[in-house]
């Protein structure tokens, strides 16, 4: 194994009344992009802006290429936060020419607008973009430093299933130049397909590590069968356990052969019977709970 | 790296400011448009009251102003008690006075070129129980309007300082850009220099703008030296624009911002002598005015354009805006926090 680009120890975050960050340590290889996913206030946008730079740890350890972060760290870095307000009246271009003269080194700064689709939207004020423009220049942003490591904080929030189809395009495309990538995201199937490794963190702790595929088969061993509430007449008279949910009956169950006997012998159609594999969401609930969050 | 970054962030604030059109024109139209009511309003004149100082030195008695006493008993005529009466020879020079007297002397002075002179002088006269020595001035006529313009100009630079780094900063804090910033490479101090410069030619281009372009119309008195003035007004503004960063550099709500500055700018526009003189007032005023940077930019302004007073001359101001840009920009910076 390689040495990690990012390797976080131990980071703690105190707040006086609160402990938004506790323990948490993980590290980055070369090249990966690494999912953190937690519910509301579990402590993740913390510690990426701590990581950023933007927040200073009560304690714990950041190295960066096997230093302390520091000067190099932050010019090789490219951060695009939750929500970040540009400048009114400037253009998309000055924004982005503004932004490469703050880093000793760029991209090339035509490749990066042609790959983030904003030579359209070179003249336009800032003002003026759409949700999705708007985010793919906040992206070039951040890859305007030609960054080695990547911070996208919840990067496809608000946008429609088009904007944000077209967004994991553009980070699958970053990827494919062997870029490293921390996201973090509230949407599963996002990170389910650009995530190699995944860490859920609550309440300031990282509760579980792995790729997707490997927490999936380390937390389930069952898969969901769903039938429409319509064709089962008599639910109660299964001999397992069923959840009802907006007209649908979920039998979740380990052996799918004896389930499926099991209804046919109580006379239920199975013409609209579908099967699912268990997902991140439904990972995510069983780690965080369904209790609403802040 | 330094230079490359600041003028990175230099010319992106001067673009954004210059595009915003309204912020634009307020600069400039409001100092204007006060400039042309006041010329309007007073016409070109200081008052319309006639003024004659009396000059009340130690030696003066009973019996030295026994000559007098008729004409001091005229009414519609204000008598004003004179100690300094060099001081109050300029008034004569320049209008203020319609005329002075030095009972004790037998001497009184007017200015050749004041009709109000004349008159009051053939008031005098008719009055007269012994006679009195005349003597000559002349000089320019100082309008109101003359008087009030270096406190206009320097009023508008200190709202265009305050509100124009001060409320803008903590709306980029509120926002996140500064955070944005704060990720990149670049430091506090370059952020802050690249605001504080970009602020400070914004003030003076504009400030030039409405000096000579208001003087077209109305013609006012400027008596010393453009650059003297030119370098009070750029001294004045950076003291400002420092002030504006103290206010700036914690504070992330832009309602408390406001409430701060307006805090602020209220009672330095009305205790810094930019409408009326702070002679005579209350010393607990006059000590109070004397904290405010707009105190000082107007009076040397005032000096050197009414009095023709050089650089020496309102070096105490200069020493005063130096101290307090140096005090407010090391406050400011150090307790400047990006979020």
């Amino acid at each position: 194994m390689t040495a990690p680009l990012l390797e976080v120890r131990n980071l703690v975050k105190h707040y006086p009344r609160v402990m938004a960050v506790n323990g948490v340590s993980f590290s980055l290889q070369p090249g990966v992009c690494f999912g953190l996913l937690g519910p509301n206030g579990a402590g993740k946008t913390t510690t990426v802006e701590i990581l950023e730079g933007i927040h200073t740890p009560t304690s714990g350890e950041i190295l960066y290429k096997d230093q302390p972060v520091g000067k190099r760290f932050r010019n090789e870095a490219g951060i695009m936060f939750q929500s970040t307000a540009l400048q009114d009246f400037i253009t998309v271009r000055e924004t982005l020419l503004m932004f490469a003269r703050l880093y000793p080194e760029n991209a090339d700064i035509d490749e990066l607008i042609e790959r983030c689709n904003l030579t359209d939207y070179l003249d336009q004020d800032n003002r003026q973009l759409s949700g999705g423009q708007r985010q793919r220049l906040l992206l070039a942003i951040a890859l305007v430093n030609n960054p080695d490591m990547i911070f996208l904080d919840e990067p496809t929030t608000g946008l429609d299933p088009q904007s944000r189809r077209n967004f994991w395009d553009l980070i699958e495309s970053i990827k494919a130049q062997g870029k490293t990538i921390l996201l973090t995201t509230h949407y599963m199937d996002e990170a389910y397909v650009l995530c190699d490794e995944i860490a859920i963190m609550d309440h300031g702790k990282i509760i579980s590590q792995g790729t997707p595929k490997e927490l999936l088969a380390e937390h389930f061993d069952d898969v969901i069968l769903q039938l429409p509430e319509a064709d089962v007449i008599d639910s109660d008279a299964l001999p397992f356990a069923v959840h009802k949910r907006k007209g649908v009956i979920e039998i979740t169950t380990c052996d799918v052969d004896q389930t499926i006997e099991d209804l046919l012998t109580n006379n239920i159609s199975l013409a609209h019977l579908q099967i699912r594999s268990r997902n991140l969401d439904d990972l995510f609930l069983e780690l965080t709970g369904k209790e609403l969050r802040g | 790296m330094f230079l490359k970054r600041f003028f990175a962030l230099l010319a992106t604030r001067n673009r954004e400011f210059l595009r915003d059109r309204s912020s634009v024109g307020w600069n400039i139209l409001m100092p204007v448009l006060i400039i042309a009511g006041f010329a309007l309003v007073f016409s070109g004149d200081f008052a319309d009251q006639y003024k004659v100082g009396i000059v009340k030195g130690a030696e003066l008695q009973q019996q030295h102003t026994a000559a007098i006493d008729d004409f001091l008993q005229t009414k519609y005529i204000e008598f004003i008690d004179i100690t300094d009466i060099d001081a109050a020879k300029i008034k004569v020079q320049r209008h203020q006075l319609d005329m002075l007297i030095d009972p004790v002397s037998k001497h009184y002075w007017i200015n050749n070129e004041s009709p109000n002179g004349y008159l009051v002088e053939k008031v005098m006269l008719s009055t007269l129980l012994v006679p009195l020595q005349k003597q000559s001035v002349s000089g320019r006529e100082i309008r109101y309007v003359d008087w009030v313009i270096p406190g206009i100009l320097a009023m508008n630079m200190m709202f265009s300082a305050l509100f124009g780094v001060g409320y803008v900063i903590v709306r980029y804090r509120k926002n996140g850009m500064l955070k944005r910033l704060k990720a990149t490479p670049v430091t506090a101090f370059e952020y802050l220099s690249a605001q504080i410069v970009s602020r400070l030619i914004l003030i003076m281009v504009i400030t030039i703008c409405i000096f000579y372009g208001t003087n077209l119309f109305i013609g006012y008195a400027m008596y010393g030296s453009h650059l003297s003035l030119f370098l009070v007004f750029a001294l004045g503004a950076v003291s400002m624009i420092s002030l504006g960063l103290v206010v700036a550099a914690r504070i992330t709500s832009e309602e408390t911002a406001g409430g701060l500055l307006n805090l602020l700018s209220w009672p330095m526009m009305f205790l810094s002598g930019v409408w009326f003189s702070l002679e005579g007032t209350n010393p607990v005023m006059q000590q109070l005015a004397e904290v405010f940077p707009l105190t000082h930019v107007t009076a040397a302004a005032r000096a050197i354009m009414i009095d023709g007073a050089g650089l020496l001359d309102v070096s105490y101001h200069l020493f005063v805006l130096i101290v307090q840009s140096i005090l407010f920009l090391f406050i400011g910076a150090y307790f400047f926090r990006w979020e």
